[in-house]
């Protein structure tokens, strides 16, 4: 920091540096070339920088707001999106029922959303039989919301298998949050 | 007896697969006893060097004989020699070769052969094989290809070569059709691939935009069928790979999935599900009618046909849990075949019909495993964490898989059916759901 501030004209080239290695350590690693590892070389910038530090202004904030009828809306309203399932079951477990009750509800409130009920399994199972279990899992749930009054043509039902897990790992807990059915907003008016 | 007849005997469990079931039984005892056969496999020599699109035909002689040592060290059962212990032979020497060089790098086999190039841009590529100590021709046949086409001509040499000293069909002169991973599990960007049996000539077929899973070889033509999730419709498609043409199966308002063609690429088989509940249906192509061949609240999946045609073994989950059954290409009939410790999916008949290999889950690992229609007779052949989606050769020899490791990584494998030479196949990227196309005509 010493050198920064004595000498202005490294100071953007060292902060350049500095971005480097930082992006090196983390996301970055695969897009930047094997010399960024290296360091700065000691020479004057070619060109001197237009803005100095601190006159870029931070970005505005923003924040979400849950829009009715919005899928933001249906996890706020009915607690989540998600119910999860033992193994190899699609058996609704009590609190699976609460969601879906109160996502009844939600759908009840909003008549003109569709929904479209995503089946998922763990990776504990064939390709082809974890579509099977998935897609008996989304209807499973799609059976309860309908049981609780929701028109079956606000629903549609499509089944991952073991394709599209909500936590990569090979685990219990990973195991635990990918079979799921995920009641999705699709549409609305 | 030569050295050569007795390394042949060595092969006798090889030979024993096309015998009847008796002799079946010695297969399963000779993992890691066999000593692959040495054989000399030296460039292929050219009377002219001559400039070709693919390269010199000087480059080309050493080409070929890379790709046939490449292919029968791939067996397992044969030993390519180092090309520094023989002399390396003319072109005059290839029909009657000097067979003192190679008895003295200890080859028992010689397989070799010229390259040519010919006025009209054709090459010619000859393929000869001997016996080193009884001096004798054992194969002379001359393929022409274009030079674009080299590798096929290498793939046929050894095709013959491996048909002739083992008494098995080849099966190099082939390709193989599979899922193409890349990205997060969470957001798995998976393509349809495919390529040369040996990994060569790579293609992809999809752009990754839509998930697409189970791509199938139909047995008789160069055509697949898949799975698709274009358009969140997750359904069966038919790729003409000649024209790129695509089909999709059926008129279903629900998901079709885990297709596979019968022996005479007409009827496809495969699943639907409506109600949550999946059933198997016959679709015939060219009529485009669709037949249910089985009911009832289980699931019902994984349709393979034998290669007769009047047979299919699917799972089931009607006892209960996840189990190979097998039926009559009608539906009636349906016998479980599969018990014994967890459970069975994804079997596939052997093209040979007298085994079917499936994926044998016992907790959270899966195994690739074959067992006899008659439910007798199940071995496991692999151990890692996750094996599925058993694909046999052309020949019913080698069954190539998918493997997922703890790690989370996958790639493609391969194993003999008697357990030995795991090997992998490579992919530029991860890859999973291979399938193994028939010999190409």
């Amino acid at each position: 920091m010493t050198k920064q501030q004595s000498n202005t004209r490294a100071f953007p080239l060292l902060v350049l540096a500095g971005a480097l290695a930082l992006g090196a350590c983390t996301k970055n690693r695969d897009v930047l070339p094997p010399e960024a590892w290296q360091p700065a070389p000691a020479q004057p910038p070619a060109e001197q920088p237009i803005d100095q530090p601190g006159t870029i202004p931070p970005a505005e904030p923003v924040g979400n707001t849950a829009l009715a009828g919005s899928q933001a809306a249906l996890i706020q309203a009915a607690g989540s999106d998600t119910i999860l399932f033992a193994l190899d079951s699609y058996g609704l477990e009590e609190g699976a029922r609460q969601t879906l009750g109160a996502q009844a509800e939600w759908l009840a409130r909003n008549p003109g959303v569709r929904v479209s009920i995503e089946g998922h399994a763990d990776e504990r199972g064939t390709r082809e039989y974890n579509l099977a279990l998935g897609e008996r899992r989304a209807n499973a749930a799609k059976n309860f919301l309908a049981a609780q009054g929701v028109s079956a043509d606000r629903m549609s039902t499509i089944s991952y298998g073991k394709e599209r897990p909500a936590v990569d790992g090979s685990n219990e807990e990973a195991w635990a949050q990918n079979r799921r059915a995920v009641t999705v907003v699709v549409g609305g008016r | 007896m030569t050295r050569l007849t007795f390394a042949l005997l060595g092969l006798v469990p090889l030979m024993a697969l096309s015998a009847p079931a008796a002799a079946q039984l010695r297969i399963d005892i000779t993992s890691g006893t066999e000593q692959p056969m040495p054989i000399a496999v030296p460039a292929f020599p050219t009377a002219a060097v001559v400039a070709t699109p693919a390269g010199t035909t000087a480059d080309l002689g050493r080409q070929v004989a890379d790709v046939i040592s490449a292919n029968l060290s791939g067996t397992g059962l044969f030993k390519p020699i180092n090309r520094d212990a023989f002399p390396a032979p003319s072109v005059a020497d290839v029909p009657s070769p000097q067979f003192g060089g190679f008895r003295t790098a200890a080859a028992q086999a010689l397989a070799t052969g010229t390259v040519t190039a010919n006025p009209d841009g054709t090459l010619t590529i000859g393929c000869y094989l001997y016996d080193v100590f009884s001096e004798e021709q054992l194969l002379r046949q001359g393929f022409t290809v274009t030079p674009a086409g080299w590798r096929r001509a290498a793939h046929k040499c050894s095709d013959l070569v491996y048909s002739r000293l083992t008494g098995e069909s080849g099966y190099f002169d082939s390709r193989i059709v599979y899922v193409a991973e890349s990205g997060p599990k969470t957001k798995r960007v998976k393509r349809l691939a495919v390529m040369d049996q040996d990994g060569a000539n790579h293609r992809f077929l999809t752009s990754g935009q839509s998930l697409v899973l189970m791509p199938r070889f139909s047995p008789a033509s160069e055509t697949l069928s898949y799975m698709s999730f274009s358009g969140d419709q997750p359904r069966v498609w038919i790729y003409s790979l000649g024209t790129g043409r695509q089909e999709a199966v059926g008129a279903f308002d629900s998901m079709s999935f885990a297709g596979r063609f019968s022996p005479d690429g007409r009827t496809l088989v495969f699943s639907v599900t409506r109600s949550g509940n999946s059933d198997i249906y016959a679709y015939d192509i060219a009529s485009k009618t669709t037949r249910r061949l089985t009911s009832g609240n289980s699931i019902d999946t994984s349709p393979s046909f034998s290669p007769d045609g009047r047979r299919i073994v699917f799972e089931s989950d009607r006892g209960g849990a996840q189990q190979l059954y097998v039926m009559n290409a009608d539906g009636s009939n349906a016998q479980r075949i599969s018990f014994g410790d967890g459970r069975a999916g994804s079997p596939v008949w052997s093209p040979r019909g007298d085994l079917i290999a499936f994926t044998r889950m016992q907790g959270s690992k899966f195994r690739i495993a074959v067992i006899k229609p008659d439910g007798s007779g199940e071995r496991l052949l692999t151990d890692s964490w996750q094996d599925e989606s058993p694909s046999w050769s052309p020949n019913g020899r080698v069954i190539l898989f998918g493997r997922t490791e703890r790690n989370g990584r996958s790639s493609l494998r391969s194993i003999d059916l008697t357990g030995r030479n795991d090997r992998r196949i490579p992919t530029p990227l991860e890859a999973s759901d291979p399938s193994w196309g028939p010999l190409l005509k």
